[in-house]
């Protein structure tokens, strides 16, 4: 029996093609990949992430617990503001990427990858056992009574306020949700729920995301839709939500990240904070910081027209003595560049921009070249 | 409502086949074109490749996935359709028509008698 979001209802209403996605039935589309993203690059869309999941962290240790937790430095986090950080096992691999949120002066939120929830709480729980400040620590996963929905898209802003008219009464203070700054987050109610609002998302564009208790999403779906209409909005879906991604370059636990690869690796050496102390993975952290890395996240482009990459593909290198390199761990046709792209892992020495790959489709190999990231970037 | 043309005949793997004298020319439904939608990419087989019914002998890639597409008849490839590859979007548009993929010289010409009639597909996709 598949899980389904508060929001079912709505997308079967929408014309949702509903498909099995980590044991959830979710919409990969409306009406098409291509046309959802490109609504999201022009104008406005809106995605349901209620499978997403929502851990609160409570007391006077919080901090101090998920700094020895997370990689990303928490004690950076102003009340109102959130951060992209990872989760390391104890050889420096990653249990989940996530984004914390400081909702208060002792309160946090996390918000992990829905095919996580289950391995995230249990490590959580198992490192927080472990932690000497653990009586002024309480965790409380909140996964299944919060939905959540992304609205991405350059028009948002415009339309956006209309949907929470305030007041704002917690987090960064602000007047209105179009005050938030990228990575700021506040709270508001609606309908006598509590609902946080943040400046962010993962779709390269500028956008919001609001989580709140469940009952209350389809009353928030339903405002967006009426103030976002007139301004292009339209509903997305995992489709789209993946080539958006993909296109900047956001990396997909299970594709670019997992329990054998290393945040430095994947590239990700930014959000790793070297100065607040020991964390988990810390010393394998370290160590590759200093000493290298054998294998490393490139993204790359097809250089020539052919049938877009997909995951699992094979990376060869070029020329006469090709060697096999990797295999494809994101790829797809580029609604936005009308190229195929991805990105994959290579031995480190082969990491640098412009150095010529192939990747085999079908038994061929087409010709591809590592780009920088992102792939896609807006013109100025 | 997909449209299903009276004047085809189809495969229960959604390919269409118009037969004229020994020639059969092949693509996908509307139907099939509406499931895939956005097609960006189109594999053809090669000229002179011979097929037999039933054969996985293109690719159709949308966004998300590649679809093989399974010649409705036996026989040789003699041509294929060069406009599909530059424009992929044709099998969108024009399904039966400009968005055509290959065409085949029948080696069985009573063979087509054996696939779906238009009334036959239009029940199987269920007047979808």
């Amino acid at each position: 029996m598949l899980k389904r979001t508060p929001l079912f209802a709505s997308h079967q209403e929408m014309g949702g093609k509903l498909i099995e996605f980590g044991g959830w039935e979710l919409p990969v589309q409306y009406t098409s990949i291509t046309d959802e993203h490109l609504a999201v690059r022009q104008a406005a869309g809106i995605f349901d992430i209620s499978h997403m999941g929502e851990v609160f962290i409570q007391g006077p240790e919080a901090e101090a617990f998920l700094n020895q937790t997370l990689t990303n430095d928490a004690r950076k986090l102003p009340v109102g503001g959130g951060q992209y950080t990872l989760m390391c096992n104890e050889l420096g691999g990653v249990i989940d990427d996530l984004y914390a949120y400081r909702l208060g002066l002792a309160e946090y939120l996390l918000i992990i990858n829905a095919s996580r929830i289950t391995e995230d709480v249990s490590w959580l729980e198992g490192r927080l056992a472990q932690f000497t400040g653990r009586a002024g620590v309480a965790l409380r996963n909140a996964s299944d009574v919060t939905a959540a929905a992304a609205i991405q898209g350059p028009r948002v802003a415009e339309f956006i306020d209309a949907c929470f008219p305030g007041p704002f009464a917690g987090g960064t203070p602000v007047l209105r949700a179009a005050d938030l700054r990228k990575n700021q987050v506040a709270r508001t109610s609606l309908s006598g729920a509590e609902v946080w609002i943040s400046r962010t998302g993962y779709t390269g564009e500028d956008g919001f995301e609001v989580v709140s208790p469940a009952e209350v999403i389809v009353e928030i779906w339903g405002r967006i839709f009426e103030a976002g209409l007139p301004y292009g909005l339209k509903p997305a879906g995992l489709g789209a939500r993946d080539t958006l991604r993909t296109e900047v370059c956001y990396p997909l636990y299970g594709h670019e990240l997992d329990d054998h690869t290393t945040p430095i690796e994947a590239g990700l050496g930014f959000f790793v904070s070297w100065d607040k102390g020991d964390f988990t993975g810390r010393p394998i952290l370290a160590h590759q910081k200093a000493k290298g890395t054998t294998k490393r996240l490139v993204a790359f482009k097809m250089t020539d027209r052919s049938a877009p990459p997909r995951p699992h593909y094979p990376i060869w290198s070029s020329g006469p003595q090709a060697a096999l390199l990797g295999e494809v761990a994101s790829g797809t046709q580029s609604p936005s560049l009308g190229i195929g792209i991805g990105m994959g892992y290579v031995p480190t020495a082969l990491a640098k921009v412009s150095t010529p790959l192939e990747i085999e489709i079908r038994g061929r190999r087409a010709p591809a070249v590592v780009v920088s990231k992102p792939i896609y970037r807006k013109a100025d | 409502m997909a449209n299903v043309p009276s004047d085809l005949k189809y495969a229960k793997s959604h390919e269409w086949v118009r037969v004229t004298d020994h020639l059969g020319v092949v693509g996908i439904t509307d139907h099939a074109q509406h499931e895939l939608t956005d097609v960006v990419f189109v594999e053809l087989p090669a000229v002179g490749k011979t097929v037999r019914a039933g054969d996985a002998c293109a690719v159709v890639e949308s966004v998300k996935t590649a679809s093989d597409i399974y010649s409705p008849v036996s026989g040789e490839i003699v041509e294929v359709n060069a406009t599909v590859a530059t424009d992929p979007s044709l099998v969108n548009k024009d399904p039966h028509g400009a968005g055509w993929l290959f065409k085949v010289k029948l080696s069985d010409l009573g063979e087509a008698t054996g696939l779906l009639t238009p009334t036959q597909y239009a029940a199987q996709i269920g007047g979808a």
